[in-house]
């Protein structure tokens, strides 16, 4: 039996997809893209232009609905197939755009520059646990009207594991499709083998901006997943109670599935989102409360009640340091997201409200991945029963070290850790150096750095990607990009 | 109780429907209407302001004095009309271009407002020279700039360059926050102040504007 958690009842989930349609019917959601506007009132949404607001009825939320896959996969630059969303797989991968990198040398968060995402990409092909990377912060060295495609560039040239990332305005999805396109070579290849998912968020309260529904409908044109991104902040941008909150994501999440779908039917999305409930003595919005993520792992099981797959930002903290609470957040976090078997869970790596990425957090927290992956395979019988024979072997032999079934069984049963996760006895640990987790973490990242092999795709994709990036660069003032090591 | 300090106990309390009628009620016993914002609805408003920077209180409790003292404002600001209703100072206020984050800023107007601040939301995605030309033609002397994006911040420093391009440094002040914002990056170009938050926003317009007169 795999192990599962469950925070709504049937009754429940169709109560709230009953609201959340009522809304989108008769509140409408507000658009910001006279276009798309114009797509929805052809495809039978009620417009007012003057508001923006788009009304969609049953018949258009049922349709798109209808033709959202139940099921999508995702493939690494090489194109092996490396996700399979619907199948109920649980895979992690780090929070992605970060504002700050927290130093590992100085404790001091600081900016991202191109050596530190180089050898972030180096650290995540390398971590297990992390089927993807993602475009996890932002370097500062190059214009910031670039910076959003430039990651995504850097994590192709580097890296060969798909991408989870998003574009920042319209302008830039263009060359991030390019990048994409000059890694599979044609549009048909890439809409056959996805490489990459866009965050795409509408704003809370029922509304989309030009930037991110015009994203959305470039992403369904060209066959590259989203998820959608939905953010109520209970007890401010939306109800405080966590079903007022439920209702509010499932209604701007519903308004995305209907943008991608009447753009393309058959368009990949994941039933994504970003909740939170907003901290009124800190002005924050806390990823690590245990509220928020309750609200994940409900609107989990409201997109599976629809039969699509799901993504959530969960499994992060919002620590100022690779401390206590950074793992405990982290960890009730990934262990409440495996278990509500949520598809794609972004947050390993992130502290600070979604806002700092740090290296040392990540290889911490693929162990954590790796424990809550164990947690979901459950338990099962495996050559158990009937049990005597083995215990007369017990018996006999006094252990079952080098038993046959426990050779047979160890790997699959037992799922080691790596050195991050200290199990020595105190007198081994100490002649290892008695080092604390920061110390360990920090030498697993200089290890996995070494331990980088280069990305297998052939030297003239990167240096395809190469040109198109610099050409962007040059239009940006740039004479050339920031220097690379190897 | 005296009145005046009735009206400010009633915002202290969080009576916020009682305030009208206990202003109407001070002008019935003919207290002065400056005499009424200062003492009354004023001080009541820099108690609660106080407990809000301590943490005693939250948001929604300043929410709540700020609609009683507009409330009560509302009443006296035919009578004031000579003096004026004096104001805390004025302010620009808006997310930069390329930056639909507006949630923070809507935050820092909304405390302003309530600290006694004239502000001039120009809402999210705003380019630089609107952030100027509104502070000119209202006769701001405070622009407050707010950016959640590492890729919309060059758009702040594009304001400072055009308010000393239109010679209005010193007259115009510049404040600038948001998640990716730092002090060092108001140093660095060369803004007045940064503010990490609501209450601090209005501790650091209080200090630009007394800085300013
Ligand atoms: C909520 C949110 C959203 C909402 C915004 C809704 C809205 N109406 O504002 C939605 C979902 C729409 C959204 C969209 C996007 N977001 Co967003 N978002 C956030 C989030 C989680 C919280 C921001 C927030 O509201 N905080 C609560 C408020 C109260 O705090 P605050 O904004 O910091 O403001 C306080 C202080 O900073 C200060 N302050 C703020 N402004 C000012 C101004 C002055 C003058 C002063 C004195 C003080 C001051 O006082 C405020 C009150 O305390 C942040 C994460 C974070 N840590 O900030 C990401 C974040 C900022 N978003 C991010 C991104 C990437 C995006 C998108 C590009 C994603 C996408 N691909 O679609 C789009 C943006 C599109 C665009 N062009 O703008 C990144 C930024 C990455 C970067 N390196 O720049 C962040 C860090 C999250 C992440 N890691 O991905 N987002």
């Amino acid at each position: 039996m795999r192990p599962s958690l469950r925070l709504l009842d049937a009754a429940l989930i169709e109560r709230i997809l009953a609201e959340a349609r009522d809304l989108l019917d008769s509140l409408g959601v507000e658009v910001h893209n006279p276009a798309l506007l114009e797509t929805l009132a052809g495809h039978g949404a009620r417009v007012d232009r003057a508001t923006a607001r788009a009304h969609l009825g049953a018949a258009l939320v049922d349709r798109a609905l209808a033709s959202a896959p139940r099921e999508f996969r995702l493939h690494d630059a090489l194109g092996r197939e490396t996700h399979h969303f619907g199948a109920g797989q649980v895979s992690f991968t780090p929070g992605s755009a970060a504002i700050h990198i927290l130093d590992g040398e100085t404790g001091q968060m600081r900016a991202p520059v191109t050596a530190d995402y180089i050898r972030y990409v180096k650290v995540v092909s390398g971590l297990p646990h992390l089927a993807s990377q993602s475009t996890a912060f932002i370097p500062a060295d190059v214009p910031s009207r670039i910076s959003d495609s430039y990651r995504l560039f850097l994590s192709l040239l580097y890296g060969e594991k798909p991408v989870v990332t998003g574009a920042f305005t319209i302008e830039a999805f263009e060359l991030m499709k390019d990048l994409q396109l000059a890694v599979r070579g044609t549009g048909e290849a890439l809409r056959e083998k996805p490489l990459a998912i866009f965050s795409c968020c509408p704003t809370a309260p029922l509304k989309w901006s030009d930037v991110t529904s015009q994203n959305v409908v470039d992403c369904a044109t060209w066959g590259i997943p989203v998820e959608f991104i939905s953010m109520p902040l209970s007890g401010f941008m939306a109800p405080v109670t966590l079903v007022g909150s439920l209702v509010q994501h499932a209604a701007e999440t519903l308004s995305g599935v209907v943008i991608s779908q009447i753009t393309r039917p058959g368009a990949p999305v994941l039933w994504g989102g970003s909740p939170a409930i907003f901290d009124l003595r800190y002005e924050t919005t806390p990823m690590g409360a245990v509220e928020t993520m309750m609200m994940d792992c409900a609107y989990s099981e409201i997109g599976h009640s629809l039969g699509l797959p799901t993504q959530a930002y969960i499994a992060l903290s919002d620590a100022k340091a690779l401390d206590a609470q950074a793992g405990l957040e982290t960890g009730i976090g990934a262990t409440l997201a495996a278990l509500s078997g949520i598809d794609s869970v972004s947050g390993p790596g992130m502290l600070d409200f979604e806002s700092c990425q740090s290296l040392e957090k990540l290889v911490v927290d693929d162990e954590i991945c790796a424990m809550t992956q164990r947690l979901v395979r459950g338990i099962e019988p495996k050559d158990d029963f009937p049990a005597r024979p083995l215990f007369e072997e017990l018996l006999r032999e006094k252990h079952l070290l080098i038993a046959r079934h426990t050779r047979r069984h160890l790997r699959s049963e037992i799922a080691f850790p790596g050195p991050v996760i200290d199990r020595a006895n105190r007198a081994r640990w100490l002649e290892e150096g008695g080092l604390t987790l920061g110390q360990r973490a920090r030498r697993e990242v200089a290890r996995l750095i070494e331990a980088w092999q280069p990305s297998a795709l052939g030297d003239g994709v990167k240096r395809e990607l190469v040109r198109r990036m610099e050409g962007e660069a040059r239009r940006h003032g740039m004479d050339a990009l920031p220097e690379r090591e190897a | 109780m005296d009145i005046l300090k009735e009206i400010a106990a009633s915002l202290e309390r969080g009576e916020d429907d009682r305030v009208a009628g206990l202003v109407r009620q001070a002008l019935e016993e003919r207290c002065a209407p400056l005499d009424i914002l200062n003492r009354g609805l004023i001080a009541g408003m820099d108690v609660v302001g106080e407990q809000f920077r301590k943490r005693e209180i939250f948001l929604p409790d300043v929410l709540i004095a700020a609609r009683g003292m507009y409330a009560g404002l509302d009443l006296l600001k035919p009578l004031l009309a000579q003096e004026g209703v004096p104001s805390a100072g004025r302010i620009v206020l808006g997310s930069v271009r390329g930056d639909l984050h507006d949630i923070g800023k809507n935050l820092v107007a909304i405390m302003l407002k309530g600290a006694g601040f004239d502000v001039l939301d120009l809402g999210a995605d705003v380019p630089a020279q609107r952030f100027v030309d509104a502070a000119q033609e209202h006769g701001a002397t405070v622009i407050g700039l707010s950016a959640l994006l590492t890729t919309t911040m060059p758009v702040m420093k594009e304001v400072v360059e055009l308010v000393r391009a239109r010679g209005l440094a010193g007259r115009v002040k510049v404040i600038v926050g948001g998640a990716p914002v730092s002090e060092a990056w108001a140093r660095e170009i060369g803004a007045d102040a940064h503010g990490y938050d609501a209450a601090n926003a209005v501790e650091r317009v209080r200090a630009l504007v007394a800085a300013g007169a």
